[in-house]
C-alpha cells in the first residue's frame, strides 16, 4: 500500500486535535455536554465513512447499516458485561463479528443490484434486530445495561484508524477496482476484475467499522435496546453519506458533523425538530441532488482552477 | 484519479478543530451566561428539565406526559410557584431513543443546569440517564418507567437519585391472582403480556407464581410487542386452549385492541389487567360492550368525588378538551411529587431534594396516596374496578 | 376450527397489505422510485376518514370515498412538489427525498394534532357469525369485499381505459411513450393519484378493522406492504395483491404457531429468500442484463 504524501500531515493534525480536545476536557473548559457531542460526532463519522466505502466507493446500495451497528453494539457489550474483558477487546470483537455478519449478509445479497440489494440489506438489518429482540440473555425488548467506557480517547483513536484504513483502501489497487465496479460493473468484469470479491471485501470492511462504531455507541449510552437499531437508524447513516455527496469522503465527514450538531441543537426545539430536519433533507435533495459536495473532496475545490474535473465520476 | 484524500481529510479535520474551538468558545460564553442568568434569576425561578419521548415510536407516551407536565407547571406558577419561585420548564426531545435520552440528560444537567429532571416515559430512555443523574446529583423522576432497573441497578444497589411515579409492584400481579382464584373462582388462566415492558413482564410473572400456588393452572402464556395492532392470530391460539380467565398486563393502547379482538373471536371469559389499562381511550378502543366482564387494578378511582383525580380531569379537559389518560396522570403527579419535595427540602440542592423525595409519606396525588419504599418504588394501595357498560365500577380495595 | 379462523385472520390482514402494496408497486413500476412516503399517505387517509366520520358525521362509504379523493389529491401534490424535479436525479437522491417527505408528513400531523392515538368509531356492529366453527366478523367480510372491489376496479382502469394504457406504456418505456404522444407528466400524476387513493382506502379500512390510528401508524404497514410488493414482483399489479395476501397469511401462521415475536422476522426472511432465488418476485419475469 502506498502512503500518500498527505499521510504525515494528517497524523500530525489528528494528534493536535486529539491533544487540544483532551486538554479542554481534562481541564473542564468544555463540559460533559460538549465532550459527549464530540464522541457522538466521532461515532457518526465512523458510521458515515464506513457506509461511504460501501455506497460511495463501491456503488453498492446498502440501506441496512444499522444491523451491523447493532451486532457491534451487542457483541461488545456481551464481552465487557458478561465476560468482563477489557474494552479494547470488546471493540475488536465487535468489529470482527460485525465483519463476519457483513460476509454472511454480503455473499448472498451482493449478487443483487440496485434497489433489490437495498431491499435485501434492509431486510437483513431487520432480521438482525429481531434476533436480538428475542434473545433474553441480552434483555430482549427491554434492553441491556452497559457500563460507560467510551472516552474521547477511544472514540478518536477509532476514528483515526477508520479514516486511515478507508483512505488507504480507496487509494490502493483494491480501491480502484472497487471504484471500477461502481462506474461500470459489466465493463470491469470484462476487464478481468473479480467484481464479487471486491464488493464483498468492501462490504466486510464497512461492516467491521460499523461494528467498531457499535462498540463505542453501546459503551457511551448506558443501555442498548433493539428498537435503537431499526431501519430509521439505517436511514440516518444513509443520509450522512448522501447529503455529503455520494463518493465524497470529506462530504460524508462534514455532513456527519453538521447533522449531529444540528440534531443536538434542535433537541431544545422538540415540537419542530423533526419537521425542520425533514425539510432540510428535502430541500437539499431538491436543489442539490448530488449532495453538498457532489463527488468532490474539499481539496478538489482548491485544485479546480488547475485541473478541470475528469468525467465519469458521477456515480449514478 | 489520484486524489489526495489525506489532504481533504486534513482540511476536514481542521474544520473539526474550528468547530471545536467554536464549541469551546460557545460553551464558555453560554456557561458564563447561564451562570449569570441563574444567579440573576436565582431568587425567581426553579429550572426543571423534562426529558421526554416527543417524537419517534412512543411519541404518544411522551407527548401525553408533556401536556400534563405543562398543565401542572402552569397551575403551580399561577399559584405563586414553589416557595415564591416560578418553575421554568425546559423540555427536550429524546426521539424515543435511549442514546438520545443520554445526550438530552447531559444537556439538561450540564448546559441548562436544571434542579431536577422529569422523564423519561419509557424504561430504556430512563435507564439511559440514571448515571448522569447520579453523577451530577440531579434527582430524576420517571413518570412511567416501569423496569426495576430504573431505580435499582443490576448490582442490586439503589440508584440514589432516581425515582418513579408509576407502580411496578409485582403486588398487582398477586392481587390479580388472588382475585381470580378467590373471587372469580377460576381454575385455568392464560397470560398475554407486553414483551417490551418490564412492568407487564413482572406482573405476569407474579401472577403466574401466585395463581399456580393457589392451585390454578396456566394454560397459555403469550406475548406481544408494544405498538402491534394485530392480535387476532395469537388470541385465536389462546382461545383454543380454553382458559377460564385471561390476564393481560399492558398499556391501554394495545389492551383496548386486544379486548376488542378477543371478544370478536368469541373469548367471553373475564379479562383482567392493571393500572396500565386506566384511560378513557380504552373504552373508545375496545367498545363498552367488549369491556364488560373485565377488571382492572388501579391506585385510584376517577369516580371518587373527593379525590384529586376529579379536579385533575376537569382542569385537563378545560385546557386540552379531552379526558386525561394514565400517562397524563403520571406526568402531572411527577411534577407535584417534585414540588412537594422541593418545598419540604426548602432548597434546590439536589441531595436535599432527593432526601425529601425519599421521605415522601402518603402524599395525595392524582394516582393515589404516594409513599416511597427503600428501593425507590412507590407504595400505593390497590383498588379493583370492574367495567360495566364503559363505566368504572368500584369492586374491592386491597391494601399492600 | 382454529386453522380456518387463522386463515381468515391472515386474509383480512393481507388484504390491507395488498391495498397499500398496490400503490407502492404502481409508483415503482412507472418511475422506479421506492416511495417511502406511501405509508404516510395511508395514515393521512385514515385520519381523513376518521374526521369525516366523527366531525362531519358521514357514513362509512362517503368517508371512504372522501378519503380516497383527498389522498389522490395529496399524492399528486407530493409528486408535483417533491418528486417531479428528481426524475433525472440519482435513485438514491429520490429515495432520500421520499424518506424526508415521509418524516415531514408524520411530524406535520403530530405538530397539528399531537401524537396520541385515536379510536375509530364503531360504524358496524361488532357482531360476528359462526362459519364452520370460525368466528367471522361482519367487519372482516366487509373489508375483504371492499378490497376485492377496489382491486377489480384497478384492473379495469389499468387494462381498459386510456389512462391505464398510458400508464402501462410509460412504465414500459418512457421515451417511446413520449414519442407516441403520451403526456408522461400527467400519466405519472395519475399513477400517484390512483395509488394514493388506494392507500387512503386502506387507511379507512384499517381504522374500521383495527380501531386504533396514530400519526406513526403508517411506518410498519408501509414497510410490510413494500415487502409484499417485492414478494409479488415489484411493478406488477396482480403480484402486489398476491404478495400482500401471502404475507398476511404467513405472519398469521407464524403467530399461530406461538412465535409471535418472530412474526416480523418471518416476513423479512421470505423477502430475502425471494430476492436471492427469484429476485423479480413471484410474478416477475427474469430479465437478463444487457451490455
Amino acid at each position: 500500500m502506498k502512503k500518500s504524501k498527505q499521510f504525515w500531515p494528517f497524523i500530525i493534525v489528528a494528534v493536535l486535535v486529539y491533544a487540544v480536545v483532551q486538554i479542554l476536557i481534562s481541564t473542564e473548559i468544555i463540559n460533559q455536554f460538549y465532550s459527549n457531542t464530540l464522541i457522538l460526532i466521532a461515532i457518526n463519522i465512523i458510521l458515515a465513512v464506513s457506509l461511504h466505502l460501501v455506497i460511495g466507493i463501491t456503488g453498492q446500495f446498502s440501506i441496512g447499516h444499522a444491523g451491523f451497528l447493532a451486532v457491534g453494539a451487542y457483541l461488545s457489550a456481551i464481552v465487557t458485561m458478561k465476560l468482563h474483558l477489557p474494552f479494547v477487546v470488546a471493540i475488536i470483537v465487535g468489529g470482527i463479528v460485525a465483519a463476519l455478519a457483513g460476509l454472511i449478509v454480503g455473499i448472498p445479497s451482493l449478487r443483487l443490484k440496485g434497489d433489490y440489494l437495498a431491499i435485501a440489506t434492509l431486510g437483513f438489518a431487520e432480521i438482525i434486530r429481531i434476533v436480538f429482540l428475542n434473545i433474553d440473555a441480552v434483555g430482549g425488548a427491554a434492553g441491556m445495561q452497559v457500563s460507560h467506557l467510551t472516552t474521547w480517547t477511544y472514540a478518536f483513536v477509532c476514528l483515526v484508524i477508520t479514516l486511515v484504513v478507508i483512505v488507504n483502501f480507496t487509494n490502493s489497487r483494491h480501491g480502484l477496482a472497487a471504484i471500477s465496479v461502481r462506474e461500470n460493473e459489466i465493463a470491469s468484469d470484462a476487464m478481468g476484475i473479480n467484481t464479487t470479491y471486491y464488493k464483498v471485501i468492501a462490504f466486510a470492511i464497512g461492516s467491521f467499522f460499523a461494528g467498531v462504531a457499535g462498540a463505542l455507541f453501546s459503551h457511551n449510552f448506558y443501555i442498548i435496546q433493539p428498537s435503537q437499531f431499526g431501519f430509521l437508524k439505517s436511514f440516518d447513516i444513509l443520509i450522512f453519506v448522501v447529503l455529503g455527496g455520494l463518493g465524497s469522503l470529506s462530504g460524508a465527514v462534514l455532513s456527519a458533523i453538521l447533522l449531529t450538531v444540528v440534531s443536538t441543537y434542535l433537541q431544545g426545539y422538540p415540537e419542530t425538530r423533526m419537521i425542520i430536519y425533514s425539510l432540510v433533507l428535502i430541500l437539499v435533495m431538491l436543489y442539490r441532488p448530488k449532495g453538498l459536495m457532489g463527488t468532490m473532496e474539499i481539496t478538489d475545490y482548491f485544485k479546480l482552477w488547475r485541473t478541470p474535473k475528469g468525467g465519469g465520476q458521477h456515480g449514478k | 484519479m489520484k486524489k489526495s484524500k489525506f489532504a481533504s481529510l486534513f482540511l476536514a479535520s481542521s474544520l473539526l478543530v474550528g468547530m471545536l474551538a467554536g464549541c469551546g468558545a460557545g460553551e464558555e460564553g453560554s456557561s458564563s451566561k447561564g451562570g449569570e442568568s441563574s444567579s440573576a434569576n436565582g431568587g425567581e425561578t426553579i429550572k426543571i428539565g423534562a426529558n421526554l419521548e416527543l417524537s419517534g415510536a412512543v411519541a404518544s407516551y411522551g407527548t401525553s406526559e408533556a401536556d400534563a407536565i405543562d398543565l401542572a407547571v402552569e397551575e403551580i406558577n399561577a399559584d405563586g410557584g414553589i416557595d415564591g419561585k416560578k418553575i421554568e420548564l425546559i423540555k427536550v426531545d429524546n426521539k424515543s431513543d435511549a442514546a438520545e435520552a443520554t445526550s438530552a440528560a447531559i444537556k439538561l444537567t450540564s448546559q441548562d443546569k436544571v434542579v431536577a429532571i422529569i422523564g423519561a416515559a419509557t424504561s430504556g430512555a430512563s435507564v439511559a440517564q440514571v448515571q448522569i443523574a447520579t453523577d451530577t446529583k440531579t434527582p430524576m423522576i420517571s413518570p412511567s418507567g416501569t423496569s426495576t432497573t430504573v431505580t435499582v441497578g443490576d448490582d442490586g444497589k439503589v440508584n440514589p437519585f432516581t425515582f418513579r411515579t408509576a407502580f411496578i409492584d409485582p403486588f398487582q400481579g398477586t392481587v390479580a391472582a388472588n382475585f381470580a382464584s378467590n373471587e372469580l373462582k377460576v381454575k385455568t388462566a392464560a397470560v398475554y403480556a407486553d414483551n417490551a415492558s418490564d412492568y407487564a413482564k413482572g406482573l405476569a410473572a407474579s401472577f403466574i407464581k401466585d395463581f399456580e400456588a393457589a392451585g390454578g393452572t396456566i394454560v397459555a402464556e403469550e406475548s406481544y410487542v408494544a405498538k402491534d395492532t394485530d392480535f387476532r392470530s395469537t388470541l385465536t391460539r389462546i382461545k383454543s386452549s380454553n382458559p377460564e380467565f385471561v390476564f393481560i398486563p399492558g398499556y391501554y393502547e394495545e389492551v383496548g385492541l386486544i379486548v376488542k379482538q378477543a371478544r370478536e373471536l368469541g373469548i367471553n371469559v373475564p379479562l383482567m389487567g392493571a393500572d396500565g389499562w386506566d384511560s378513557p381511550t380504552i373504552v373508545d378502543l375496545a367498545g363498552a360492550d367488549a369491556l364488560n366482564n373485565t377488571f382492572i387494578i388501579t391506585a385510584y378511582s376517577a369516580d371518587d368525588p373527593d379525590g384529586k383525580a376529579k379536579a385533575f380531569a376537569e382542569s385537563f379537559n378545560k385546557k386540552y378538551g379531552k379526558e386525561p389518560n394514565s400517562f397524563n396522570a403520571l406526568g402531572y403527579d411527577s411534577v407535584y411529587l417534585l414540588k412537594d419535595a422541593i418545598e419540604r427540602a426548602g432548597s434546590t440542592d439536589g441531595t436535599k431534594i432527593k432526601e425529601a423525595i425519599e421521605a415522601t409519606d402518603q402524599l395525595e396525588l392524582v394516582t393515589g396516596l404516594y409513599s416511597v419504599d427503600e428501593n425507590h418504588h412507590p407504595i400505593k394501595s390497590a383498588v379493583i374496578i370492574e367495567f360495566v357498560d364503559g363505566k368504572q365500577v368500584f369492586n374491592t380495595k386491597v391494601n399492600p | 376450527m382454529e386453522w380456518l379462523q387463522q386463515l381468515i385472520n391472515g386474509i383480512s390482514l393481507g388484504s390491507i397489505y395488498a391495498l397499500i402494496a398496490l400503490g407502492y408497486t404502481m409508483v415503482y413500476g412507472i418511475i422506479k422510485l421506492i416511495n417511502f412516503a406511501h405509508g404516510d399517505v395511508f395514515m393521512v387517509g385514515s385520519f381523513i376518514g376518521f374526521y369525516s366520520i366523527t366531525v362531519f358525521g358521514l357514513g362509512f362509504f362517503p368517508a371512504l370515498i372522501l378519503s380516497m379523493a383527498a389522498c389522490a389529491l395529496f399524492g399528486v401534490i407530493i409528486e408535483r412538489i417533491a418528486y417531479k424535479r428528481l426524475r433525472n436525479a440519482t435513485r438514491i437522491a429520490a429515495l432520500i427525498t421520499a424518506i424526508g417527505v415521509s418524516l415531514l408528513i408524520e411530524y406535520g400531523v403530530i405538530y397539528i394534532r399531537g401524537a396520541q392515538p385515536e379510536a375509530y368509531p364503531n360504524i358496524f356492529s361488532n357482531k360476528s357469525f359462526e362459519f364452520l366453527g370460525a368466528q367471522i366478523s361482519i367487519q372482516s367480510v366487509l373489508i375483504l369485499s371492499v378490497s376485492v372491489v377496489l382491486m377489480i376496479l384497478l384492473q379495469f382502469i389499468v387494462h381498459k381505459t386510456k389512462t391505464g394504457k398510458a400508464m402501462r406504456a410509460v412504465s414500459h418505456d418512457v421515451e417511446a411513450a413520449k414519442l407516441m404522444g403520451i403526456n408522461v407528466d400527467n400519466t405519472i400524476s395519475a399513477t400517484f393519484a390512483i395509488g394514493s387513493a388506494l392507500a387512503g382506502a386502506a387507511g379507512v379500512i384499517f381504522g374500521v378493522y383495527y380501531t386504533k390510528i396514530d400519526p406513526l401508524m403508517g411506518v410498519i404497514p408501509g414497510l410490510k406492504a413494500f415487502v409484499a410488493a417485492v414478494l409479488g414482483g415489484i411493478g406488477i399489479i396482480p403480484g402486489a395483491m398476491v404478495g400482500g395476501l401471502v404475507l398476511g397469511v404467513v405472519e398469521t401462521i407464524v403467530s399461530a404457531l406461538g412465535f409471535s415475536l418472530w412474526r416480523d422476522a418471518a416476513a423479512f426472511i421470505i423477502l430475502i429468500l425471494i430476492l436471492i432465488f427469484r429476485p423479480s418476485g413471484i410474478f416477475g419475469k427474469n430479465t437478463r442484463e444487457k451490455v
